[in-house]
């Protein structure tokens, strides 16, 4: 299965958002999306999911312009979590997965134990088979972000488009979220925030900046401390460990003023 | 909970459901100012349908027939259509406070209804249902667009329809003081109510197919419903066209409402009230949910005309000021517990 946006451009309101941007999604690959608030992530992120249409270009699932294939049959290949859904309904956690099945019921089709199987599966996946019958207001973000994961899984998707999974979980959740969408077997197509997730659990990293993809390739090629000082304005040390993982460590302005402190007493970078 | 029905457990649910609308239609027949034997409500069904040949009093076969039994059939229409509209709106719009009352949808309708009986808009070409359908599309989508640009949110369309309904309230009365004799506008204020007086069978040929269609049509888009949950991105993203199902579902509430504000004028709370009662019930899923909040509403109606009839003795309410009694503090729990959740 295969994802390429080639040449797109998006505007809302008379701004450009999305300026000329291409990229192939390799089949397996985690690819992360980076980049500063407003570099157009998001945006991004909807047009491969085919939820918004190009203003000129296109993106292609399996060849086929994505905007040419009905939603059904997009939704059967290709799952979509978007930042911070929420509901205000009586939702059980079962049933928040159980809608991921939609896409292969019809009016008419009655919900079959084969539904259900799969329903378990994803719910055992992310780890939350205990919680299934918890109503949705009273999980935690960790946990409806799970459940988030575990509806898309439920959609037996090839490729699993992830907007910014970790928003608002504590350190903890975030990476053991990450670890889970890691260990999945479609391909993962994930907005971070966090420089450092990005490095440790992605295999490619696009790096977005005022709409444009600016570098795509593997983290310890593309985190380079140049274009983290162009894209997001911060000095960083860059260091990689035996496992050819790159660590980046945020200098703060006043260390960076003041030389007679230590040189640098680093931030983990957390996302801000 | 909801693993796989058994059809067993299905088409009893369906059966016990038919049962009750049974005997809440039998219980609308029997009760009035004049209270009649049940014995004798089954008696003049049979007559009438079977010509089984009960010898009956013609005064009490009439009363139950013609008026009592078509009353009752309509309530029951109208209560299912209005219940199973605000259902859809409240999923569709994921705003607990819809319904087609307050969102100026029933105002709309009402105007439409009134410029075709008392302009004769249309010259002949449009019915009564006719103009209170296109009154509703049209008050729907101004308050759409007026919902849009004050910013979508949940107060927004809520005020976006008290603006609507306002505009839409004032424009009937326009029309109804410029160009109606007195006696007609009498009969239409009493009308605007909510009332069910001069309903009669003919009424009834309207309104049953309405909420049947109007049901059949809402359960084939119980699972693209269910797909609104997380919004209508994700129901995108959960391969719904989000566009044709909202055009659908928006369509079939103004239908239903229209039909039902054209036979007996627009009744408030009906459509906010039950779809929470069935929630509470039935749960979330539109599967079930849409038969029972048609099913709850058709019952509540019924008894709502029952009580409009009985409660002052010699005198018959507007059927719209039960709804209201009961509706408005129902609306107000509502306003309450989602404060208290956000």
């Amino acid at each position: 299965m295969t994802l390429s946006a080639d040449h797109v451009t998006w505007s809302a309101g008379g701004a450009d958002i999305l300026k000329d941007v291409s990229l192939a999604v390799e089949a397996g690959e985690f690819l992360g999306i980076i980049g500063p608030n407003g570099s157009g992530k998001t945006s991004l992120m909807s047009l491969l999911a085919g939820i918004r249409r190009p203003k000129s270009g296109a993106v292609f699932l399996d060849g086929t312009p994505i905007g040419e294939l009905g939603r059904r049959a997009v939704a059967q290949r290709l799952a979509f979590v978007e930042q911070q859904a929420e509901t205000g309904e009586r939702i059980t956690a079962r049933q928040a997965v159980e809608l991921g099945r939609t896409p292969y019921l019809g009016p008419l089709s009655p919900w079959t134990a084969q539904d259900d199987g799969i329903v378990d599966a994803a719910l055992k996946n992310v780890d939350m088979v205990l919680l299934a019958d918890r109503f949705w207001h009273t999980l935690s973000g960790g946990e409806r972000q799970r459940l988030h994961i575990a509806r898309a899984l439920a959609q037996e998707p090839g490729i699993l488009l992830l907007d910014e999974p970790t928003n608002h979980l504590d350190i903890g959740h975030q990476i053991s979220l990450l670890d889970l969408v890691q260990r999945q077997d479609p391909t993962v197509v994930a907005a971070l925030h966090d420089l450092n997730h990005a490095a440790m659990f992605c295999d490619r990293i696009a790096v977005m900046q005022g709409g444009r993809l600016v570098a795509i390739g593997p983290p310890r090629e593309v985190l380079t401390e140049g274009l983290i000082r162009d894209v997001f304005g911060v000095d960083v040390d860059i260091e990689q460990d035996s496992g050819g993982i790159c660590h980046i460590r945020f200098r703060t302005r006043r260390s960076q003023g003041r030389t007679n402190r230590a040189p640098t007493a680093p931030l983990s970078a957390m996302g801000a | 909970m909801s693993r796989v029905l058994t059809s067993f457990g299905r088409s009893g649910a369906a059966f016990a459901a038919l049962v009750i609308l049974l005997i809440a239609l039998w219980l609308g027949a029997a009760i009035g100012e004049t209270a009649i034997p049940f014995s004798i409500v089954a008696q003049t069904v049979a007559n009438r349908l079977w010509n089984a040949g009960y010898p009956l009093e013609p005064i009490d076969e009439g009363i139950i027939w013609s008026y009592r039994l078509s009353r009752a059939v309509v309530a029951a229409a109208c209560g299912a259509a209005l219940a199973l509209s605000g259902a859809v709106l409240q999923s569709l719009l994921r705003n607990p406070l819809a319904d087609p009352y307050i969102l100026g949808i029933s105002a709309g309708a009402s105007t439409g209804a009134v410029s075709v009986a008392i302009l004769g808009f249309g010259a002949g070409m449009l019915t009564m249902p006719l103009g209170a359908f296109l009154g509703a599309i049209i008050a729907f989508v101004l308050v759409s667009v007026l919902a849009v640009k004050a910013g979508r949110g949940t107060a927004a369309i809520i005020l976006a329809g008290v603006a609507g309904s306002q505009l839409f309230n004032a424009l009937t009365s326009f029309i109804v003081t410029k160009a109606a004799t007195a006696e007609q506008a009498r009969g239409i204020m009493f009308w605007l109510l909510g009332n069910l007086s001069g309903v009669r069978w003919p009424d009834a040929w309207l309104a049953v197919p309405a909420a049947l269609i109007g049901l059949a049509l809402c359960l084939w888009h119980a699972r693209a419903l269910d797909a609104f949950t997380f919004g209508s991105e994700s129901a995108a993203s959960l391969g719904i066209s989000v566009r044709r199902t909202h055009l659908a579902l928006v369509g079939v509430s103004a239908m239903m409402t229209a039909a039902m504000v054209s036979i007996v004028g627009s009744i408030g709370f009906v459509g906010l009230v039950i779809p929470h009662a069935a929630r509470m019930l039935v749960g979330v899923r539109h599967g079930i949910l849409l038969p029972a909040a048609a099913l709850i509403g058709a019952v509540f109606m019924i008894v709502a005309d029952i009580l409009s009839r009985t409660l002052i003795p010699g005198q018959v309410l507007p059927i719209g000021v039960i709804t209201a009694l009961v509706g408005a503090p129902a609306f107000a729990f509502i306003l309450g517990q989602r404060r208290a959740r956000a």
